[in-house]
């Protein structure tokens, strides 16, 4: 019985502190401004200051929600807490060094798992709100959704596979080898997509449809949508690293190594994002399927042969 | 006041996000403000955001002549921003009409008799530095809880 309370403590205690929400939603929000700042500088602006995503949540959550008529209230509630308890849930999860959650046979499946919640209360969130808008949105998200989760989904499988287990400690602690390189970079080929960046932005596409899913939301639901997309930005960076980048013996120069990578594969993201215009909902389709197929079969194969 | 609220005092002052209206503005006053957000004036800096949907903004900037038929759009737009909330009257259209005064659809009101108006920023159109000022003081309000829409529910809330 105590066995069962002092697992369940380290599971809160993972959920809620490190990697959880005390810690992650700073370091999401450190990661939104250096996302921002990159690109007003590559832009030849100012940017933002330092505690400019803090102080819009802040102030989000100050703000009066107004809920649409005709809407269910409890559905429409209800979506951005799911979406950041999912999120959170998924990366009290990854294995980065100092998480007290211990680690359980199979967990990589309900990683993925637990990270498709978001991108459903997304969809979800632009059908409730019954703006026309916000459905386009819901229905480009969930379509290139199909796209970008073959290249993601393969290449964690592949890594899995690799491995031999479905555990994310046993992923990290596998041999460094050309699996690696090839389903990383079938992994950074799903993340812009993931990531809601130019060229693949085409669910946020405010020039087209005026916002994204989250249209007819304001105030703390807003809030709760912006602190899971940062949770979000923090678990596909510190996930990337944890799989892909070859883990030392010392977990505080692991630490490092790996939010310097995360920083590192944002920053790469960011300049594509800058640099590249925003493409149609087919070509984006096309080149997941074609480009991202042909990654995924290739790093499939060198799971196979030894 | 608490500390939680001063937090969020103080971010409503550091975030402003804008939502253009025009209510029948020649377009001068609009053309205006996307200057605001390129590297020469880069509004980012103040927390500034452009949101096309007024469900997100915190500042309403409207411009041009009122027309009879923009007024209900006025209202309907207004009423779609969550407290608290911020209205600047951007050029000298919506004070006065300005060269369009007279004309038989123009609505020969000021946009403040309309919805309450906390900054002027006059000019036909105003420069970017004048619209960014009106945002600045706008926000500052805000912060205050000084402008018309808060004054207005404090003082019900009171009654």
């Amino acid at each position: 019985m105590n066995a069962v309370w002092s697992s369940l403590g380290s599971y809160l205690l993972a959920f809620a502190v490190w990697p959880g929400l005390l810690l992650a939603a700073p370091l999401g929000w450190l990661e939104l401004w250096f996302m921002r700042k990159l690109v007003a500088r590559l832009q030849g602006r100012q940017g933002p200051p330092f505690f400019q995503p803090f102080f819009d949540f802040m102030k989000l959550l100050g703000k009066e929600t107004v809920i649409p008529r005709g809407v269910n209230r409890g559905i429409f509630l209800a979506l951005p807490v799911v979406s950041v308890a999912a999120v959170t849930a998924a990366l009290a999860i990854v294995p980065l060094p100092g998480n007290p959650a211990p680690s359980l046979p199979g967990d990589v499946v309900l990683l993925l798992y637990l990270m498709e919640v978001p991108i459903l209360c997304e969809v979800l969130a632009g059908y409730v709100s019954r703006s026309i808008y916000g459905q386009v949105a819901a229905m480009r998200e969930a379509l290139l959704s199909l796209a970008y989760n073959l290249p993601f989904l393969v290449a964690i499988i592949a890594m899995a596979q690799e491995a031999g287990s479905f555990q994310m400690s046993t992923l990290q602690a596998a041999p460094y080898g050309l699996v690696h390189l090839l389903a990383a970079v079938t992994f950074l080929l799903a993340l812009p997509a993931r990531m809601k960046l130019n060229p693949f932005s085409i669910a946020n596409a405010e020039h087209e449809i005026v916002a994204d899913s989250h249209i007819e939301y304001s105030g703390p639901p807003l809030a709760l949508f912006k602190l899971s997309h940062a949770v979000e930005l923090v678990l596909l960076t510190e996930l990337f690293a944890v799989v892909f980048i070859p883990a030392t013996p010392w977990p505080l120069v692991n630490l490092l190594v790996y939010l310097a990578a995360g920083v590192a594969v944002l920053g790469g993201v960011t300049l594509l994002a800058t640099a590249t215009a925003r493409l149609r909902l087919t070509q984006a389709f096309r080149f997941y399927w074609v480009w991202g197929g042909l990654a995924s079969a290739v790093t499939l194969a060198a799971t196979l042969v030894r | 006041m608490n500390l939680i609220e001063r937090v969020i005092a103080i971010s409503r002052r550091r975030s402003p996000w804008i939502c253009r209206l025009n209510a029948g503005s020649c377009n001068g006053c609009d053309i205006e403000i996307t200057p605001l957000l390129s590297p020469r004036y880069d509004a980012e800096q103040l927390g500034v955001e452009l949101h096309g949907t007024p469900k997100h903004a915190d500042i309403v900037l409207i411009s041009g002549t009122l027309t009879l038929r923009s007024r209900e759009a006025i209202l309907d737009i207004y009423a779609q921003v969550p407290n608290p909330k911020a209205v600047v009257a951007l050029g000298s259209c919506p004070a006065s009409g300005n060269v369009f005064a007279g004309s038989p659809l123009v609505l020969s009101e000021s946009l403040d008799s309309v919805v309450p108006v906390d900054v002027w920023v006059p000019g036909c159109p105003p420069r970017p530095q004048a619209i960014l000022d009106g945002i600045a003081r706008a926000a500052k309000l805000l912060e205050d809880g000084a402008t018309k829409s808060q004054l207005e529910s404090r003082r019900g809330r009171l009654s």
